[in-house]
């Protein structure tokens, strides 16, 4: 009797020892897993589920076709111009500052300075960011009693509070983002490169047009994508600037209401705005992603 | 050798100029507070202020669990990933990139609305509970990169089977060998967590915890002087945290992207 249960005991297949194994490595990054889920995965999905149900757990596109009125579209239209306007300006800028410092060669020194400083300036951004350009371009700004003592009134034409306000505000943290990313891409465009296309008669202008920017173009453009998002999703900001409830609001103040204002507002609707806003992530990120991957074949 | 040519100083006068006039308006601003002279009453009211501390202390206790717990999470599973689950790799990417393709209202507005009745919305401790878990997510794509890159540039997988070799257990393995080496990575993480939970804004209000962003926040509609004195305070502590991680990173291979809260 004994050594029949010795050879049973002996006699657990190999597949089986192999799946045990195989569990124990998947409990190292279970908690990893569990986290993701429990506090990102799970609300997010449940918010673009719920978007299409209505209070009465039937399914509806009525929380889609609610985001047709003319304050969310004026907010979406706005917020869209805002991010693009500052992801452009600040690309354009942020890859001239990177151009500087690397191509440009300007010296090593100023190079490390300005990715210190960028480093610091991206993160600058929200509240305290607000303060700043309140004492600067603000009615009792520094730069606005500059102007008037030199003739020009700023106010009440411009203000701070407006969306060209916000897009001056809003370039503070899409300049120094675009340089963090630019300045080691455009190492990557090799001397070599421009050397060899000199030595076949290029001029500067054709060594750009056909070498330098069809490299650089997907890193220049997927880094552009990331800044439209970044101002996309920037709440802070503007909140701080706007006083978190005008007229001309950004998407995000909006969706920040939903929750202050939440016995009266459709609760459908606030999942359709986030929805709306996630999707339109999604497609940005993707965007840069593509233009990565595209930038990595020549640009390491 | 060509040197950099005119266009170059010109671009980095001008960007000099649009960054830089903005601090100096604000330290200005800031020391006007007492009439045609320039003092630090600003500042003075600030600091004296108990409200300032105790927003501060509760922002920074934040950053400090929250550090802790995303620290915890990540390092394992970065770890391993690196060792035994490279074919995880693009998934755990992945999931490292969502936080920025959900942004922070909608991820505290995802938080409300899905746990709405539960014990979570409804008490303090359940918002603080949310509220680190937010901040823990927004961690994550900077933790895991920070601590990724490091333990690919120490070749974790040799070490650990040098460590096996000489008959290490898992406890010498994971605080003996590897985490010395990793620390630095991991201290990068943390300042960078660190100046985002500081001046974060938006989550901390509308789960309405006593932040230090939502008390700047208040503190700009009843004065007129101190916003610009925090604002110059939380820029030098920004400062002070990434300018040091940038002195740590000088060691590590690598770059470190930087993106806060805005």
């Amino acid at each position: 009797m004994a050594q029949t249960i010795r050879a049973e005991t002996r006699q657990i297949p190999p597949e089986a020892r192999a799946a045990v194994r195989l569990s124990w490595t998947w409990v190292g990054v279970l908690p990893f897993f569990a986290f993701v889920a429990a506090f990102l995965f799970y609300p997010a999905t449940s918010i673009v589920i719920q978007t299409f149900f209505d209070s009465a757990r039937n399914l509806t596109l009525q929380n889609l076709r609610d985001l047709n009125q003319p304050f969310i579209t004026s907010s979406y239209t706005y917020t869209i111009k805002l991010s693009a306007l500052t992801a452009l300006i600040g690309g354009l800028l942020g890859f001239l500052l990177a151009y500087a410092v690397t191509i440009g060669r300007l010296p090593g020194w100023i190079r490390s300075s300005l990715l210190t400083f960028s480093g610091v300036a991206s993160n600058f951004a929200g509240i305290p960011l607000a303060f700043a350009f309140i004492a600067t371009l603000g009615q009792l700004g520094l730069v606005t009693q500059w102007l008037k003592s030199i003739g020009i009134a700023l106010y009440p034409n411009f203000s701070l509070y407006s969306f060209w306000g916000l897009a001056i505000t809003y370039v503070y943290f899409q300049i120094p983002l675009m340089v963090l990313i630019m300045a080691p891409a455009l190492d990557g465009l090799r001397a070599e490169w421009r050397e060899a296309a000199e030595n076949l008669g290029a001029n500067g202008w054709q060594y750009w047009r056909y070498i330098g920017l069809p490299i650089v173009l997907p890193a220049i453009l997927g880094t552009m994508a990331l800044l439209f998002g970044n101002a996309f999703g920037a709440h802070a900001t503007a909140f701080a600037l706007t006083g978190g409830g005008s007229q001309s609001s950004v998407v995000t103040i909006l969706i920040g209401a939903q929750l202050s204002s939440d016995a009266l507002s459709n609760p459908g609707l606030g999942n359709a705005l986030a929805f709306g806003m996630i999707v339109i992530m999604t497609i940005t990120i993707g965007l840069y992603s593509a233009m990565r991957r595209l930038a990595e074949r020549w640009l390491q | 050798m060509r040197k950099a040519s005119l266009w170059a100083w010109l671009w980095l006068l001008l960007g000099t100029l649009y960054f830089f006039v903005p601090l100096f308006a604000t330290l200005q601003f800031s020391l006007k507070a007492k009439k045609d002279q320039l003092s630090l009453t600003a500042y003075q009211n600030v600091l004296q202020s108990p409200a300032f501390f105790q927003s501060f202390g509760f922002s920074f206790r934040t950053a400090l669990i929250t550090i802790v717990v995303s620290a915890f999470l990540i390092v394992p599973t970065a770890y391993w990933v690196n060792l035994k689950l490279p074919r995880l790799r693009p998934v755990i990417e992945f999931f490292t990139l969502l936080p920025i393709v959900v942004p922070a209202v909608v991820l505290v507005f995802a938080l409300i609305r899905s746990y709405n009745r539960t014990p979570l919305t409804n008490s303090r401790t359940g918002t603080y509970i949310l509220l680190v878990g937010a901040y823990v997510i927004l961690s994550f794509p900077y933790m895991y990169r920070a601590v990724d890159t490091g333990l690919r540039s120490i070749n974790a997988r040799t070490l650990t089977e040098a460590a096996q070799s000489l008959g290490a257990g898992w406890d010498t393995i994971l605080f003996r060998v590897i985490f010395p080496n990793i620390y630095i990575s991991l201290l990068s993480g943390a300042f960078i967590t660190f100046a985002i939970v500081m001046g974060e804004f938006t989550i901390a209000s509308l789960l309405s915890q006593p932040a230090f962003g939502p008390y700047m926040n208040l503190i700009s509609s009843s004065k007129v002087y101190e916003p610009s004195a925090l604002a110059i305070i939380s820029f030098a502590l920004t400062w002070a945290a990434i300018g040091l991680l940038q002195f740590l990173g000088r060691r590590l291979p690598g770059r470190v992207q930087i993106v806060g809260p805005r």
